[in-house]
């Protein structure tokens, strides 16, 4: 995985700007499904599907590709948008999620949608998948295989046992090609994660359970790319990456608001957070010029 | 007059007939399977040795996951081997798999379409002494209703083997639901196995009655039809080892050539292979039915043949059911 550089973190921050647009599209389109994670998670994906991640969009089941099982389904927009952005399909499909007939489903669905790697949308499941396929990667190829399984979840996710399950099982196992990436945007449906069923201390939780964990800010791709190029690195554990990001992010009226984690903008909320968007790209281009 | 079509086990009505757990065959047919093809994975949460996989653990430690009590992550886990190729057995006690981890089975392998055979051992009420709290009564219900998955019961060891084999090359997700107690062996190595396909094991010329019992119950089934020829009614006795496809052109056969049937299962009577019999027969061949199973109670602690008796399985039980419906139809 190379080192960023700064015309690659231009280049990246104009996809996760156009993935930010589409996931508005999307949602004000389908009038119904989740605004904040998706928008937080726009450069943890950028980042994945458009630098770090050993794919093809051309071979969707090309046996070496790294694997990405989104656990926390609903925040799939971001995923769908960002897989259009790198490839896999049309980004005008964008505007079929959640209507009938349609390959983008409210949660992610993989018989719809074959390049995925998995179906999620009910909590906590994610983490054991991945884990699965790292431990049949072991059996296949050893320790020394090159496949990375990233696994993508929520911060209110965490609520769910199994998860706690699947991190025993990974520290027990050892498993070195399994890196987590923890969406810690702090909110979930019913408030803040801190209110609902607090997590802290989630360093030391993780740690304590057999993890090499790191913490980042989820919306700096050089911060998030030294975090999982430290992930590949490291032989002996399990990583992961706890990535603080704003629910919302970019979206001034959105950022931080437990209320915008499950529900789309109306018409006139998404024209003022396509502007909000537009005049924060034409300074991203500002700076870089 | 009839004809041992199924080249059952010669001792079958001897006092002293042959008993082996069902579970024991599993534990025999993995090893099989895993002998066959290096994709066959197993997964155990903490009850290796009383679900028998320690056979496969002993042979292919390497292929064996250890998963402590975690039912939830090893239906998950399971999901993502077969994902990456993987033919995963997982097994524990039916009220955990796939009673506590039934969502899981759900999404992440019959929705995903993934193959993976989920084995349930310590079915029924012939659990015993452990009691109610793990004693499933329900999982037949609440596997066959999730779409994509199939559903088989074998009745003996032996056929425990060959479903445990079949499973294996055959296309999807499977429920294996298993029993604890020794249990009379029925099937010989000879008797014909098809998935989806179930057996007559009893076929006189002119049934005016037809048992159709799955698992341990089987055995008692064919009791009771001795003992009902004795009383001048003649039954068909059906061994349904795969409750999901269900097997609608014998079904109806039997439905069409008797024309009254009793269903015999260690399960609730609701949702279950009675259910599933009749739910298609009454849209396509209604006749009396009699569903035999445990009347919306659960299990409680006791000897295995005790309890039995006691939720109204017993053969004497069979055959008062047996005579009820074969008078309904006159």
């Amino acid at each position: 995985m190379p080192h960023l550089h700064d015309k690659k973190v231009k280049e990246l921050e104009v996809i996760a700007h156009k993935v930010r647009m589409s996931i508005i599209d999307m949602l004000v389109e389908a009038q119904s499904g989740h605004s904040a994670g998706p928008l937080g998670m726009a450069e943890v994906c950028t980042l994945l599907f458009c630098h770090v991640m050993k794919h093809d969009p051309k071979r969707p089941d090309w046996e070496e590709r790294d694997r990405l099982i989104l656990s926390n389904g609903h925040i799939c927009p971001v995923l769908y948008a960002t897989m259009a952005h790198a490839g896999y399909f049309n980004v005008e499909e964008l505007l079929t999620l959640r209507k009938f007939g349609s390959r983008l489903q409210g949660h992610p669905h993989r018989e719809y949608l074959p390049m995925l790697e998995t179906s999620s949308g009910p909590l906590g499941a994610g983490l054991s998948q991945a884990l699965g396929m790292a431990l049949a990667d072991r059996i296949d190829r050893g320790r020394h295989s090159e496949r990375f399984f990233y696994c993508l979840l929520g911060d209110g996710e965490l609520d769910e046992g199994q998860n706690w399950e699947a991190m025993m099982l990974a520290g027990r196992e050892k498993l070195h090609n399994l890196i987590a990436i923890v969406d810690r945007n702090n909110i979930q449906i019913d408030g803040y994660t801190e209110d609902v069923m607090p997590l802290e201390p989630l360093y030391d939780k993780w740690h304590a359970f057999g993890w090499h964990v790191l913490e980042v800010d989820g919306h700096n791709f050089e911060a998030l790319n030294d975090a999982l190029g430290e992930a590949q690195a490291i032989f002996e554990r399990p990583t992961v990456i706890i990535a603080h990001t704003v629910p919302g992010r970019n979206v001034p009226y959105m950022e931080r608001l437990p209320e915008w984690h499950g529900k789309p903008p109306k018409r006139d909320e998404a024209k003022e957070a396509l502007n909000a968007l537009r005049t924060l790209a034409g300074k991203i281009r500002g700076e870089h010029e | 007059m009839i004809v041992n079509i199924q080249q059952l086990n010669k001792n079958l009505f001897e006092k002293d007939v042959e008993q082996i757990p069902i579970r024991q065959g599993f534990g025999e047919g993995l090893l099989l399977a895993a002998k066959g093809d290096e994709r066959v994975v197993g997964l155990c949460a903490d009850l290796t040795d009383s679900t028998k996989m320690n056979l496969f653990r002993d042979a292919y430690p390497h292929r064996f996951i250890q998963m402590g009590v975690a039912e939830q992550n090893m239906a998950a886990v399971a999901s993502g081997m077969a994902a990456m190729g993987k033919i995963p057995y997982l097994s524990s006690y039916a009220m955990f798999s796939p009673g506590r981890n039934w969502e899981q089975i759900r999404t992440t392998i019959c929705y995903n379409d993934r193959k993976v055979i989920i084995v349930g051992s310590h079915a029924g009420v012939s659990v015993g002494p452990d009691g109610g709290t793990h004693q499933a009564l329900e999982d037949i219900a609440i596997t066959r209703v999730i779409p994509n998955i199939d559903v088989v019961v074998p009745c003996d060891a032996i056929e425990a083997r060959k479903a445990t084999l079949a499973l294996a090359i055959s296309k999807g997700p499977a429920y294996l639901r298993l029993s604890r107690e020794k249990t009379p062996v029925i099937t010989t190595e000879a008797s014909p196995f098809a998935l989806g396909k179930v057996s007559i094991l009893r076929k006189p010329e002119h049934p005016t009655l037809a048992i159709i019992a799955c698992g341990p119950m089987v055995y008692n089934a064919l009791m009771a039809a001795a003992k009902l020829s004795n009383k001048g009614v003649e039954a068909l006795v059906i061994n349904m080892h795969t409750i999901k496809p269900l097997d609608q052109e014998t079904i109806l056969w039997a439905a069409k050539t008797s024309g009254a049937i009793v269903t015999v299962e260690e399960h609730q009577r609701h949702g279950g292979m009675g259910s599933a019999i009749s739910e298609f027969l009454v849209e396509h061949c209604p006749v009396p039915m009699e569903i035999m199973g445990v009347d919306d109670r659960f299990g409680q602690s006791g000897a295995p043949e005790e309890l039995i008796k006691y939720y109204g399985l017993g053969v004497d039980k069979i055959v008062e059911r047996g005579e009820k419906a074969a008078a309904r139809l006159r």
